[in-house]
């Protein structure tokens, strides 16, 4: 090949090595993304060959039926916990970033849980806080706490601040490591001028270490968005087949409940749609909220 | 004082974190009537005691699903590393007029809900008749993502452009550069993603859930699930079939640990 001119190199390089990375990209996200949005407008029940277009009804049922306003209600109970986790994450990334004994074992802990599977996460959870045998109102009994126990995984007005977290157990650490990955890369010496010059402990961090973290903020702010808008890992896990009452149903169970076991792949599809649209109003409002005004 | 009160959070933490996994390791040791006797965060008679294990790897599919998982694992990342060292060398090496555009697409699919356009997915595993086959969940995982892409980009700034430019002066073709040069030199880049990849396959529910609904092809996500569906009542036998597909990543972490953090860092600072 070491005949041929650079150029003509060239193109048969990019070709070939970028053609199939780039037909994955596009058969199984992009294909799949405009599909949905074409399906969407019909009344496929997945199987038959026929897609009559309904026009906008199924967006219109989703719009009229005050149970998916519930769904998203437990969406959002998971976007505000997920603040709780991002509090946590940034708290112990500080303290494991400074100079402590035994911080290394403390990290290694705390990142643990995000290497393990959800299912046996959500697992362990169920049987953690069952009513019978679960250990956790146990103690809380035993340390005389009895007020704190509840029906953690039956109650609906409390399973999906337990579900969110759980996901706050699992990925806590993930972020806390990915913070402190950013927070080492803060050069030492800033900190040392800033000590020079009278600041306090707490002075350095909100002038010297919340600046340097803002993009690993942002990355933080976007993942909980995303993953609070997406969950369905644990509520899935734990009600295959749909929650009691739809109790704790989130946008992403209900819309896999519909297409997959309801067949109505032309609602579900809607559904896909519109937590798209909102994903990407939400990202780009969050971004401005938190960050882009002092960015212009 | 200070300090006190740090390692006081630390140690709520950790509770916080190891409890929930103590609680099962003792129930897995408990034989049944033990378990219904004494308290849940009790220890067991005996850590020697294997029946629960025993008697789940007897009744679920266990040893299987760890065989299916690794097949799906290695096809994967080889197909994967293969291509996104590709992509990494066509994007960094050279400038052309789609590059940014191809960069966006990437970064695009970002904001794509995966699990909700797999009302679409579905149809076209099922016309490429991959459907109930490991092949499914391999293609799926083959592709690189965004972060993969974007690791490698960094790497790839770091390896001088001289090394090509000499190479090619010594009459080596563009193929074999990125064979002898770049492939090697990006391996750092390579463990951290095979890293990475490895968990998110192992741990990955939905697709084999969807994809390869059969017994025959279950992989460790599923087969607990299904375990748990036929003997989830007894929580001795629930608690060892938990562990035994929490353990082998847990045994990935110990080993790999370092690498793992500075993954995971090098994966969303970029």
């Amino acid at each position: 090949m070491a005949v041929l001119s650079l150029r003509m190199q060239k193109i048969i390089i990019l070709w070939s090595f970028l053609i199939i990375p780039l037909l994955l990209l596009g058969i199984f996200t992009y294909y799949p993304a405009f599909s949905l949005i074409t399906i969407s407008f019909t009344n496929w029940n997945g199987i038959s060959s026929i897609k009559t277009g309904v026009g906008l009804d199924n967006y219109i049922r989703v719009f009229s039926d005050p149970k998916y306003f519930e769904i998203f209600s437990h969406n959002l109970i998971y976007f505000f916990v997920g603040f709780v986790q991002i509090g946590l994450s940034l708290y112990f990334a500080v303290i494991l970033n400074s100079k402590l004994r035994g911080r290394n074992i403390f990290r290694a802990i705390l990142f643990s849980p995000y290497i393990i599977n959800s299912v046996a996460i959500a697992f362990m959870f169920t049987f953690l806080l069952n009513n019978e045998v679960g250990a956790l109102n146990v103690v809380l009994k035993e340390i005389g706490l009895e007020s704190l126990s509840m029906n953690w995984l039956s109650d609906p007005k409390i399973i999906n601040y337990t579900l969110a977290f759980m996901s706050t157990w699992k990925y806590m650490g993930f972020m806390m490591v990915i913070i402190i990955g950013a927070l080492q890369s803060i050069p030492n010496d800033i900190y040392e001028a800033a000590s020079i010059d009278g600041a306090n402990g707490f002075q350095a961090f909100r002038f010297i270490t919340l600046p340097s973290l803002r993009r690993i903020l942002e990355l933080c702010f976007f993942l909980n968005l995303n993953g609070a808008l997406s969950a369905f890992e644990f509520p899935f896990v734990i009600f295959p087949s749909g929650s009691p009452l739809g109790m704790s149903d989130t946008f992403v169970t209900n819309t896999l409940l519909t297409s997959f076991r309801y067949s109505d792949f032309g609602l579900a599809s809607a559904m896909g749609v519109l937590l798209m649209i909102i994903t990407i109003i939400l990202v780009l409002a969050q971004r401005w909220l938190f960050f882009g005004r002092d960015e212009k | 004082m200070i300090r006190t009160l740090k390692y006081i959070s630390l140690l709520i933490a950790a509770i916080c974190i190891l409890f929930p996994p103590y609680i099962v390791i003792v129930a897995a040791f408990k034989t049944p009537t033990e378990f219904a006797l004494s308290a849940g965060y009790a220890l067991p008679g005996s850590f020697f005691n294997f029946d629960n294990f025993a008697n789940v790897l007897q009744k679920g599919k266990f040893l299987r699903s760890y065989f299916n998982i690794s097949y799906i694992i290695i096809l994967s990342l080889a197909g994967n590393i293969l291509l996104g060292t590709m992509v990494a060398y066509a994007l960094g090496r050279f400038q052309f007029k789609l590059k940014s555009l191809i960069l966006g697409a990437y970064a695009g699919a970002l904001v794509i809900p995966g699990i909700t356009t797999q009302v679409a997915t579905f149809g076209i595993i099922k016309n490429l008749g991959l459907f109930n086959t490991h092949y499914s969940m391999v293609l799926l995982s083959l592709g690189a993502d965004v972060v993969q892409i974007y690791i490698y980009l960094q790497f790839i700034k770091n390896i001088p452009y001289e090394l090509d430019e000499s190479a090619y002066l010594e009459g080596a073709s563009l193929f074999r550069i990125y064979r002898s040069i770049i492939f090697p030199l990006l391996t750092p880049a390579t463990a951290t993603i095979l890293i990475l990849r490895t968990i998110s396959i192992y741990n990955d529910l939905y697709s084999p859930y969807l994809y390869m609904p059969s017994q025959s092809l279950g992989v460790v996500t599923t087969e607990l699930m299904r375990f748990s569906n036929s003997y989830g009542s007894s929580w001795t036998m629930q608690s060892a079939a938990i562990i035994l597909v929490a353990i082998p990543m847990v045994i990935f972490y110990l080993v790999l640990q370092k690498y793992i953090f500075s993954g995971v860092v090098n994966g969303a600072v970029k």
